[in-house]
C-alpha cells in the first residue's frame, strides 16, 4: 500500500499515453496545432480549433494562474481522507489552456483566485505521476 | 414541420412517495410512477405506444426502457432510455414531443425513478462519486460533486461579488415552499444563518447549499394537442422547448459563470413567442444553490450578477416576481439523481392545472422549467401553458 493506492487512478489511453510519459519525466506537455497554432489541453488527435490532425507536443512553461478553486472538507473517497482539507482548482496555463489540479505545498486557506502557480509532480505509481501546482514565491504574485 | 409549439400536451402527471422509501426498489418506484400517471390520465397501459425512462443507479439495466416495457408487458414503437439526468430529462421530453408531432407515436409515457437513499450498495455509491469528472484529467484530483459546483460558485463570487448569504437564500426560499408541500422530504423552515452554520462541504458550499439524496419517481403522459381534450384533467401544452450544450467536463467549460442556459432559454422563448416577463411560475434546477443564480440570469429573469439580490429579496417566493421551485425543489422536496428534474415538471403541471393547493401561484397561465446536467454542461428548457391558442 502506498499513500495513493485506492485513489481514482487514471488509465492512460492511446491518445494520452505520451502525455503521461511526459509527466513521468516531470514535463507538463500540451498540444499545439501545426496548422493554426492553437494550444489545447487535454490531448486530442485533432485540433479542436480547426480540426487539423497535425497536432504537436510542446512542453508548457508549467506556470499558470488559479482561475477558480475550492477546499474539499470531505474526501471523495477513503483514499483521499488523509489529504483533507485539500484544494481542487482550475489552473489556466500561461499558454492558454485550462486544467484541473490540486494546489499543494501551502495552507489551503491562503489560496486565492488569480494566484500564480507552478507545476510540481507527485508519483502515484510506476505508471502514473500526477501534475499538481504550488504557489510561486510572493514576489511573483499580483 | 416547423416546430412542436402547441402541438403536444401533457395529459397525465404524478409522483410516487419520495424521500426515504425503502419498501420500494428503483424498478418498483418507476412502475409505481407509471401506474399513478396512467391513472391520472385515465388511460390503460395498452394505450401507451411510446416509452421514455432513465437508467437507475440502484437497479441498472443495459436497456432500461425495454426492461420497463417488458415489466409492464407493453410493446411500444418508440422506446428510449435517457442516459443521464438533469438537462437530459427535458431534452428527452422535447424529443418525445417531436416524435408525437411527426406521427411516430401517439401517446408517450415518461417515467423516471431511482433509489439513491435506500437502494445503493457501498460499491455503487463509490462508483457514482468516481464517475463524475474526466477519468484521467479531473477525477484523480479528488473533487466531490459539491466541489465541482463550488468551482462555479467561487467564480460567480469573484466575477459579481455574489455572497454566501445570497447562495443560502436560494435554499431558504425553496424550504418555504416545501413547508407548504406535504410530499416534501424536508419541510422545517430554515434561515440564512442555518445554511451558513451547516457543515462546510467544499468552500463556499455548506451542507444546506446541497440538494438532498432521495428515493422517488415521477411520470407524465404526453399526447398530441388534438387529442388533449379526451382526458379527465385539464391539458398542459408544450409552448416552447430548447437545448444548449457547452461541455462535458467543467475544466473545459467556455465560461464558469455564463452557461448554455442562455441558448436553451432563447430557443424555448423563441418557439413559444414569449419573453421572461411572460412567465408566471418557474421551476429551476437546484442541485446546488449557485446553479440557480446562474440559471436565473442566463434565462433572462435577472441581469448577470443580480440573481443573488433577486432571490435574497424574496422575489422567488410565492407572491414574488417569479415564484420558483414551488414544490421545494431538489434542495427540499427530493433529489433521486437522474429523475430529479421530473418533479419540477409534474409540479409545473399541477400549478398550471391550478391543483397545487397551499402553494398555488394564483392564476398561473405559463410555466418555465429548466434543468441542467453534468457540471453545468447540458441544459434544456421547456415552456408550458394552459392555453393551446397563442
Amino acid at each position: 500500500m502506498t499513500a495513493h493506492s485506492g485513489k481514482f487512478m487514471p488509465r492512460p489511453r492511446p491518445e494520452t499515453a505520451a502525455w503521461w510519459e511526459g509527466c513521468r519525466g516531470h514535463m507538463l506537455m500540451i498540444q499545439r496545432c501545426a496548422q493554426c497554432g492553437a494550444f489545447q489541453f487535454y490531448p486530442r488527435i485533432v485540433c479542436s480549433s480547426c480540426m487539423s490532425d497535425q497536432v504537436e507536443w510542446v512542453q508548457s512553461s508549467g506556470r499558470g494562474e488559479v482561475s477558480t478553486f475550492t477546499i474539499c472538507r470531505l474526501p471523495v473517497a477513503e483514499a483521499y481522507a488523509a489529504d483533507v482539507p485539500y484544494v481542487v482548482a482550475l489552473i489556466q496555463l500561461e499558454e492558454g489552456p485550462t486544467m484541473m489540479s490540486n494546489v499543494v505545498e501551502c495552507d489551503p486557506e491562503s489560496v486565492k483566485t488569480g494566484m500564480q502557480v507552478e507545476v510540481v509532480f507527485e508519483t502515484w505509481s510506476e505508471e502514473i505521476t500526477m501534475p499538481q501546482f504550488r504557489p510561486l514565491p510572493k514576489t511573483s504574485q499580483p | 414541420m416547423d416546430s412542436i409549439c402547441r402541438k403536444v400536451a401533457i395529459v397525465g402527471a404524478a409522483d410516487t412517495e419520495v424521500g426515504k422509501v425503502p419498501h420500494l426498489g428503483a424498478t418498483s418506484l418507476c412502475i409505481d410512477a407509471a401506474r399513478r400517471a396512467l391513472g391520472d390520465a385515465g388511460i390503460s397501459k395498452d394505450q401507451v405506444d411510446g416509452l421514455v425512462t432513465c437508467n437507475s443507479m440502484a437497479e441498472p439495466y443495459m436497456y432500461h426502457a425495454e426492461a420497463i416495457a417488458e415489466y409492464l408487458q407493453i410493446f411500444p414503437r418508440y422506446c428510449i432510455t435517457a442516459n443521464a439526468g438533469g438537462g437530459t430529462t427535458f431534452s428527452s421530453i422535447q424529443h418525445a414531443a417531436t416524435a408525437i408531432a411527426s406521427g411516430v407515436c401517439e401517446t408517450v409515457l415518461v417515467c423516471l425513478a431511482d433509489s439513491l437513499r435506500s437502494g445503493l450498495s457501498r460499491e455503487q455509491s463509490k462508483k457514482m462519486q468516481s464517475s463524475t469528472g474526466h477519468p484521467e484529467f479531473e477525477s484523480p484530483y479528488g473533487a466531490t460533486v459539491p466541489a465541482f459546483y463550488a468551482l462555479i460558485a467561487r467564480a460567480h463570487m469573484d466575477a459579481y461579488g455574489t455572497s454566501p448569504e445570497q447562495f443560502a437564500s436560494v435554499a431558504v426560499s425553496g424550504r418555504r415552499h416545501a413547508a407548504r408541500n406535504p410530499s416534501a422530504q424536508m419541510r422545517e423552515l430554515i434561515t440564512v444563518d442555518d445554511v451558513l452554520n451547516s457543515r462546510m462541504i467544499a468552500d463556499p458550499l455548506h451542507l444546506l447549499d446541497c440538494s438532498l439524496v432521495s428515493d422517488g419517481g415521477a411520470a407524465i403522459v404526453m399526447t398530441s394537442a388534438e387529442r388533449a381534450g379526451d382526458f379527465p384533467n385539464e391539458p398542459v401544452f408544450i409552448l416552447g422547448a430548447g437545448e444548449g450544450h457547452s461541455h462535458e467536463h467543467i475544466s473545459q467549460a467556455r465560461s464558469l459563470t455564463t452557461s448554455a442556459a442562455v441558448e436553451s432559454g432563447r430557443r424555448a422563448y423563441r418557439m413559444a413567442g414569449l419573453r421572461p416577463a411572460d412567465i408566471d411560475v418557474a421551476q429551476i434546477y437546484d442541485c446546488f444553490t449557485p446553479v440557480v443564480l446562474i440559471e436565473l440570469e442566463d434565462l433572462g429573469f435577472c441581469a448577470k450578477g443580480e440573481a443573488g439580490a433577486f432571490v435574497a429579496a424574496g422575489e422567488t417566493d410565492l407572491g414574488g416576481a417569479l415564484p420558483m421551485n414551488t414544490h421545494g425543489g431538489m434542495l427540499s422536496h427530493c433529489h433521486p439523481g437522474n429523475p430529479g428534474a421530473m418533479f419540477s415538471l409534474t409540479e409545473a403541471v399541477k400549478q398550471l392545472r391550478h391543483q397545487a393547493g397551499d402553494r398555488q401561484v394564483v392564476g398561473a397561465e405559463t410555466a418555465l422549467v429548466h434543468a441542467q446536467g453534468g457540471i453545468m454542461s447540458s441544459h434544456a428548457t421547456l415552456i408550458l401553458g394552459r392555453e393551446r391558442s397563442g
